[in-house]
């Protein structure tokens, strides 16, 4: 009846987890009563839950990315803890079984369910409004792409309490990850949240590259797109080439898994190298899904505040695509000691360093967009600087790994954990937190407190360097990564600085925390009434903040590139009101919702072998895009008296 | 700048390629979304095409590609599909020309060469697993279902998505939404031959040689 669901599915042994997962529940249910008493649920299901918005799922994205920052970031102090006290006869707090779940935890979580939010999210809001158009091709399909994400977190976080994770590392390499080696659930909820939340992430790849090649205003060319729209249809174009593959490749495992099959076992055949190739053959083109809207970020960052265009707009797109075809060609940097030959890791050892040339190009596009500018130092500004500083050193130290004599030396050492830390916190999360200070007032009609982002902003900085140069010199001294416990005192130094430098991180968490209650506190005083807080560049600052559902009353007409630039430079903002056209709207749908609740219990069932659970819940969703397929009439109207007066309300309060 | 001026200019900019003519028509944009989506799961494909490719000398002791082929089968199931992508093709212009009585004609013949197409390979599978050759026998073996036989799961979906279509004529008529649904409708067919032809050369062909 319930296949390999039993009471002792729940670790009552295991404290750690119960308590947290308590605390999580308790956390919840009150959200959930407060909600309730309050009435709220009708306003969250009309304004949210089935909002088809793209402004409202982007900040769906993003806040579901900024929770799980907190549990990715949970199991990395965690962690820090463990190796900073479990040094020579000292066990730690932590026993190995539990170790391995929360770094294989750590990595998919901040991958995953983290980074890819924060990014997709940003996206979402953004796009649409620098295009000069209303919502993204399909808006109904956003909508399912963001909940089948939440459904892929819920189901990672249901394995805290019920059962357990992966102790395979974020990678799941087979033959580990197989049935004979990791016999329990743990890998089949990696599995299951995955599938689920990469086909939400394959929809957004298909929605935007159709937005951004078929949804432009009038006159809008390629090349007088925003450069992050760049970005974001470079990301998106390696999202529908890469995140198939992860699918086949997962589909495989699974395969191996539940039906007995041979891809990836030692015996009958089946060959894991496979596995590996075929992983990365997805995974290095993501790092580029996340890092190129960062750089998309900082492009528009850069130029707005230093107050002129991004120097050398053409090469930056350029770079954009050299990197998004590059990003194909370099994945079996990933396991140069798997013993392919001389030859062939050379070529790949020589493709990964060229892929240092567009990226420096852009680097020096930034400083020269900054030199000479007027620069304005929001907080924004400052994790643009700190970004290319940081973000350089990650690439010398990428480069560094890029020769394959080196990475013998240095594969799967704390060196190669510093490196892509040091990218992904110096490019990715520097990125995608300018982006939150920078759009924030679009999306919520007032500017976030400056100084508790910078603040926060010195916190990220100064503790992400505290936190793994340290490491950097533990994998030249020969410590390898994952370890539960540190066979060398020598080493115990170090990982103490490290342990600070991840508390130092926290408070910088802490600060964006209160930067956020300190804004919704005061935002009366912080209103952001022309729209145009940043004096911004780009058509998205032309409009309201927060803009109307429709984004612009009239399509804009664009001539140039940095557009609103331009208009407000030829002073036509005072223009006579325009004869109001009917715009057509979407309409909210459930659609995504319901589709996504199936998709948690369905996965949830796969995981437990409970059968008749997924063959139902597999015909509720097909009835539910069945039903959804059936019907004509998806859109509302506004009529032109109603955004007339919306306009005139808009312009009645604008400061005169 | 007046109105003639600016639509004169927007229609200059779309002319010569640049993308300047602001959004497309929902049709296009419905199309080309679909477009993209099949790309990808081309390349879901391919990640299958590769896996096959890496593992089918792997047959751990177990039957080869050559015992266990039958070409003749394998031309008829072909024969099957091309022939309903031709129907499926005729069904289109059927509709595309609102003649919702022919539509439903080529539907149906479309229906049935994919059941027979799907029915040909269930024997096929069956008779393998029968003879001890299942997915579970060997490397070689496991690809083989997992890539032939997520192709028959897509035929499967196409099959489900055409009833799905004929219902909705049935029902609504030739309308444009309906029209955008089944021009989807025909993408998805005939990508499945594309890949189809990929399966029958490199699976079947080949495999009957060595």
């Amino acid at each position: 009846m319930l296949g390999r669901l039993t009471w002792a599915a729940i670790p009552f042994d295991q404290p750690l987890p119960l308590y947290a997962m308590g605390v999580v529940l308790l956390v919840i249910l009150a959200v959930l009563a407060i909600v309730t008493v309050r009435g709220w649920w009708p306003y969250l299901w009309r304004e949210w839950l089935t909002s088809v918005d793209h402004k409202r799922i982007g900040v769906m994205y993003v806040a579901l990315g900024l929770v799980m920052l907190l549990r990715g970031y949970s199991d990395a102090i965690m962690m820090r803890s463990q190796q900073a006290i479990a040094v020579g006869s000292a066990q730690g707090y932590l026993p190995p079984d539990h170790y391995d779940q929360i770094f294989s935890a750590h990595g998919t979580i901040m991958i995953f369910l983290v980074a890819m939010p924060l990014v997709i999210g940003l996206m979402n809001f953004a796009v649409p409004l620098q295009l000069g158009v209303r919502d993204v091709a399909f808006p109904v399909m956003n909508s399912i792409s963001f909940w089948l994400t939440a459904a892929g977190a819920l189901l990672i976080n249901v394995s805290l309490v019920i059962g357990n994770f992966a102790r395979t590392g974020w990678m799941a390499y087979p033959p580990l990850s197989e049935l004979a080696f990791s016999p329990d659930v743990g890998v089949d909820y990696y599995l299951w949240s995955l599938q689920i939340s990469g086909v939400g992430t394959l929809m957004t790849g298909i929605n935007f590259v159709t937005t951004i090649l078929k949804l432009r205003c009038p006159g809008m060319t390629y090349m007088r797109m925003p450069v992050f729209c760049w970005t974001a249809l470079a990301a998106s174009m390696l999202i529908v080439a890469a995140f198939p593959v992860l699918t086949a490749t997962f589909a495989m495992l699974l395969l191996d898994r539940y039906l007995g099959m041979h891809f990836f076992t030692n015996d009958a055949g089946g060959n894991q190298m496979m596995y590996v190739n075929l992983f990365w053959a997805w995974g290095h083109p993501e790092v580029y899904i996340l890092i190129l809207p960062c750089f998309g970020v900082f492009s528009e960052v850069a130029a707005t505040f230093s107050g002129k265009g991004l120097f050398s707009y053409r090469s930056m797109v350029w770079a954009t695509l050299g990197i998004c075809v590059l990003s194909f060609m370099v994945w079996l940097h990933h396991f140069f000691t798997m013993g392919a030959g001389a030859n062939v890791n050379a070529f790949f050892g020589i493709m990964s360093a060229i892929i240092a040339v567009p990226t420096g190009a852009k680097v020096f596009n930034w400083l020269f967009t900054l030199f000479r500018g007027r620069i304005v130092f929001r907080t924004p500004v400052l994790f643009l600087i700190g970004f290319m500083v940081t973000f350089v050193i990650g690439g010398l130290t990428g480069v560094l790994l890029a020769v394959p004599p080196v990475d013998f030396v240095l594969h799967n050492s704390t060196f190669l954990v510093a490196h892509f830390h040091n990218v992904i916190i110096g490019g990715v999360v520097f990125g995608a937190l300018a982006g939150y200070n920078y759009w924030f007032p679009k999306a919520f009609g007032f500017t976030l407190h400056d100084g508790w982002g910078k603040a926060s902003f010195w916190c990220w900085l100064i503790g992400f360097y505290l936190a793994f140069m340290p490491l950097y010199v533990l994998g030249l001294m020969g410590m390898t990564r994952r370890l539960e416990h540190i066979p060398d005192a020598s080493w115990q130094p170090l990982l103490l600085v490290a342990e600070v430098g991840a508390l130092v991180i926290f408070l910088g968490i802490l600060c964006q925390i209160i930067q956020l209650y300190a804004s919704i506190r005061t935002r009366a005083a912080r209103r952001d009434l022309t729209g145009d807080p940043w004096n911004g560049r780009t058509l998205e600052w032309s409009t309201p903040s927060p803009p109307p559902a429709y984004n612009f009353a009239v399509l804009p007409r664009v001539e140039t590139i940095d557009a609103f630039a331009e208009i407000k430079r030829r002073g036509v903002a005072a223009a006579p009101e325009p004869a109001y056209e009917p715009i057509e709207m979407p309409r909210n749908s459930p659609t995504g919702f319901i589709l996504s609740f199936f998709a948690v219990v369905l996965g949830f069932a796969a995981i437990w072998h409970i059968w008749w659970i997924v063959i139902l819940c597999a015909l509720a969703m097909a009835v539910t895009v069945m039903a959804f397929g059936w019907s004509d009439f998806r859109h509302h109207e506004i009529s032109p008296g109603e955004i007339a007066r919306l306009e005139r309300a808009r312009l009645a309060g604008l400061p005169s | 700048m007046t109105l003639t001026a600016a639509t004169d200019f927007v229609a200059a900019e779309s002319a010569r390629g640049r993308g300047g003519g602001g959004p497309a028509p929902t049709r296009i944009v419905v199309a080309y979304g679909f477009w993209i989506f099949l790309l990808s799961d081309f390349v879901l494909f391919s990640g299958l095409f590769a896996a096959y490719a890496v593992l089918r000398h792997e047959t751990a002791g177990g039957p080869t590609g050559a015992e266990l082929f039958n070409l003749r089968n394998v031309f008829i199931e072909t024969m099957c599909l091309l022939l309903s992508s031709y129907t499926c093709g005729l069904g289109a212009l059927s509709a595309e020309r609102r003649r919702p009585e022919r539509f439903f004609v080529f539907a149906a013949l479309t229906f049935v060469l994919g059941a027979a197409f799907l029915a040909i390979e269930a024997r096929e599978f069956a008779g393998m697993v029968g003879k001890g050759a299942g997915p579970g026998r060997s490397a070689f073996l496991s690809s083989f279902f997992t890539l032939v036989g997520t192709h028959g799961v897509h035929v499967t979906g196409g099959l489900v998505f055409l009833a799905y279509m004929v219902a909705q004529v049935l029902v609504k008529g030739l309308r444009p939404p309906v029209l955008r649904r089944l021009l989807c409708f025909s993408l998805f067919w005939h990508a499945l031959d594309i890949i189809w032809v990929g399966v029958f050369t490199l699976v079947y062909l080949i495999g009957d040689f060595h």
